[in-house]
């Protein structure tokens, strides 16, 4: 079937772009990009989040630095904890996607968002690499605040840019997961009270801030399927000289991609619902 | 060939059919009007050509595809002006072309000459770099109408365009209408409950009434037909039971 003709003397001026995966990167930028633009425009939007992990390591850290039953494999607790803070600030930062999309429905942007000719892939990808992005700036600030409290990092280059890329990974995760939680629910008021629900036990089931040997079974078994368990361990690889990862690198990896995977796929059938 | 074909189109939510088995033809190039009371179903029309809402049953073809069967090839041939206002306030004008530009796979060179001659015939060059969140309401109906007609669109749909605007505003909305119309020769397809609107703009009218076609036709004729020396006014009366809102251009 081609395009209706048009009348004589007229021409087109465009062409529709055929999607190829060059069409689909650049559909992903265009949502990602935006985002970045909205945070150059309000950049005191990222100085507010570095108060968390600054309050964590500080207060959390240094009081149970002083437990010695925690079994960090001969680490400090507070090192040991760096890793699992940054992975709390970014999760954090990705979970708020969804009561931004449901915002940006309430605005109207969504809904020509979704009759453009992007894939709702992209639409979701978007959102995940720009989440991927703010997480890097936290991931910079907890540098900077584990530098200032005299804790040894790992700082070769491709130690940081696995950092870099398990951040994004992560980021994407959960922001992907926030959007799905969003279409379901709908509503300001009923994502920010399961919002609540979702990100404490997705944090504390997870061995952000001790090991999951410390857990009881049913804990474990939760700690086990969340994501954040294997973000953590690979972060803790990364970052910490003398760590023994928990998993393996393959594990951690895949069961990252897996989960990205299969998020994006839901979230990418479940996008239009949010227009209801 | 006609831009849109409307065929026994039916949509339901519930018990409310909100698109009563509605069949109409929109011809190519024209601005095509259609009318009715709030609630007569329009917004739902214009979402079901637009790829946003599925039929219940019947069909629809823009551009020459099915809204169904080929909803992609459809979304990359229409642009869209939704009613409720669908600018990111937290970019400025330039920045929401943007991203519309990326998201139709516009890029290279084109891209920052396309965005800048929509926005200077919507004139929005100054503006450009301002957050839209200091935009009039005026200014950003000009931006969402300069954001549709970015790609080139063969059917561009306009819901309610001028509601809410103020006199002057509304004319200018009006002006740069007629001006995409003739320029690149994009069907129109609007809808509004101002009949001042539909006379000043309008090739055909199409009249709406609780989901069911009342009335189609060009607006002088249908007027003759209905009485010599009616107005369309006169003609929505007869037709809805009721006047229709009072414009504020009027
Ligand atoms: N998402 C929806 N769910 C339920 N009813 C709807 C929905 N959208 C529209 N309606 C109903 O369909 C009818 C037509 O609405 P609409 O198309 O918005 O009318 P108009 O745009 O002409 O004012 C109204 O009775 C409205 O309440
Ligand atoms: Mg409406």
């Amino acid at each position: 079937m081609t395009a209706a003709p048009l009348a004589a003397g007229v021409q087109r001026r465009y062409r529709p772009a055929p999607l190829n995966p060059l069409t689909i990167l650049t559909q992903i930028g265009a949502i990602a990009i935006a985002e970045i633009q909205k945070l150059r425009h309000d950049p005191l939007e990222l100085l507010t989040r570095v108060i968390q992990p600054v309050l964590w390591l500080m207060m959390f850290g240094q009081v149970f630095g002083r437990v010695r039953g925690i079994p960090t494999g001969g680490i400090p607790y507070v090192d040991y904890l760096v890793p699992g803070i940054l992975a709390q600030s970014a999760l954090f930062i990705a979970i708020f996607y969804g009561i931004s999309a449901i915002w940006e429905r309430d605005l109207g942007v969504l809904y020509k968002y979704m009759m453009s000719p992007a894939p709702r892939e992209a639409l979701v990808l978007g959102k995940a690499v720009s989440a991927g992005i703010r997480g890097l700036s936290q991931a910079i600030m907890v540098y900077i605040i584990a530098l200032l409290l005299g804790i040894h990092l790992r700082a070769g280059f491709l130690n940081l840019l696995g950092v870099a890329g398990v951040i994004m990974l992560g980021a994407a995760i959960f922001c992907t997961f926030s959007l799905i939680i969003a279409c379901i629910v709908k509503t300001r008021e009923r994502f920010m009270g399961i919002g609540q629900v979702l990100t404490m036990p997705l944090f504390f089931a997870s061995n952000a801030i001790y090991p999951i040997s410390l857990m009881p079974n049913w804990l474990r078994a939760i700690a086990i399927v969340n994501p954040l368990t294997y973000q953590v361990d690979a972060l803790r690889a990364l970052m910490l000289p003398g760590y023994h990862m928990v998993f393996s690198v393959a594990v951690n990896v895949g069961v990252q991609l897996a989960s990205l995977v299969v998020l994006v796929f839901v979230a990418a059938r479940l996008y239009p619902r949010i227009l209801d | 060939m006609n831009a849109i074909d409307v065929s026994h189109l039916r949509k339901r939510f519930g018990a409310v059919t909100a698109v009563d088995d509605v069949s109409f033809t929109v011809p190519q190039g024209i601005v095509f009007g259609l009318l009715g009371p709030n609630g007569a179903g329009k917004s739902t029309m214009i979402k079901i050509l637009t790829t946003l809402a599925q039929p219940t049953s019947g069909s629809a073809q823009v551009a020459g595809f099915d809204v169904r069967r080929n909803a992609l090839e459809v979304r990359r041939r229409i642009g869209y002006v939704p009613q409720q206002q669908s600018a990111d306030p937290d970019l400025s004008g330039y920045e929401n072309l943007l991203v519309f530009a990326r998201l139709y796979g516009i890029g290279g060179a084109q891209q920052r000459q396309r965005i800048l001659e929509a926005l200077e015939l919507m004139d929005l060059g100054d503006a450009r770099h301002r957050l839209v969140r200091h935009y009039s309401g005026g200014m950003i109906r000009r931006l969402e109408i300069a954001q549709s007609m970015l790609n080139d669109p063969e059917v561009l749909f306009m819901d309610e365009p001028t509601l809410g605007l103020d006199p002057l505003a509304r004319h200018m909305v009006w002006d740069r209408v007629a001006k995409l119309r003739r320029t690149y020769e994009t069907t129109i397809f609007l809808t509004t409950h101002y009949m001042d609107e539909a006379e000043t703009l309008c090739d055909i009218v199409a009249f709406l009434h609780q989901g069911c076609l009342k009335a189609y036709g060009k607006p002088a004729e249908l007027t003759a037909q209905y009485r010599p020396g009616a107005d369309l006014d006169d003609l929505f009366i007869a037709l809805t039971g009721r006047p229709a809102a009072k414009s504020v251009a009027s």
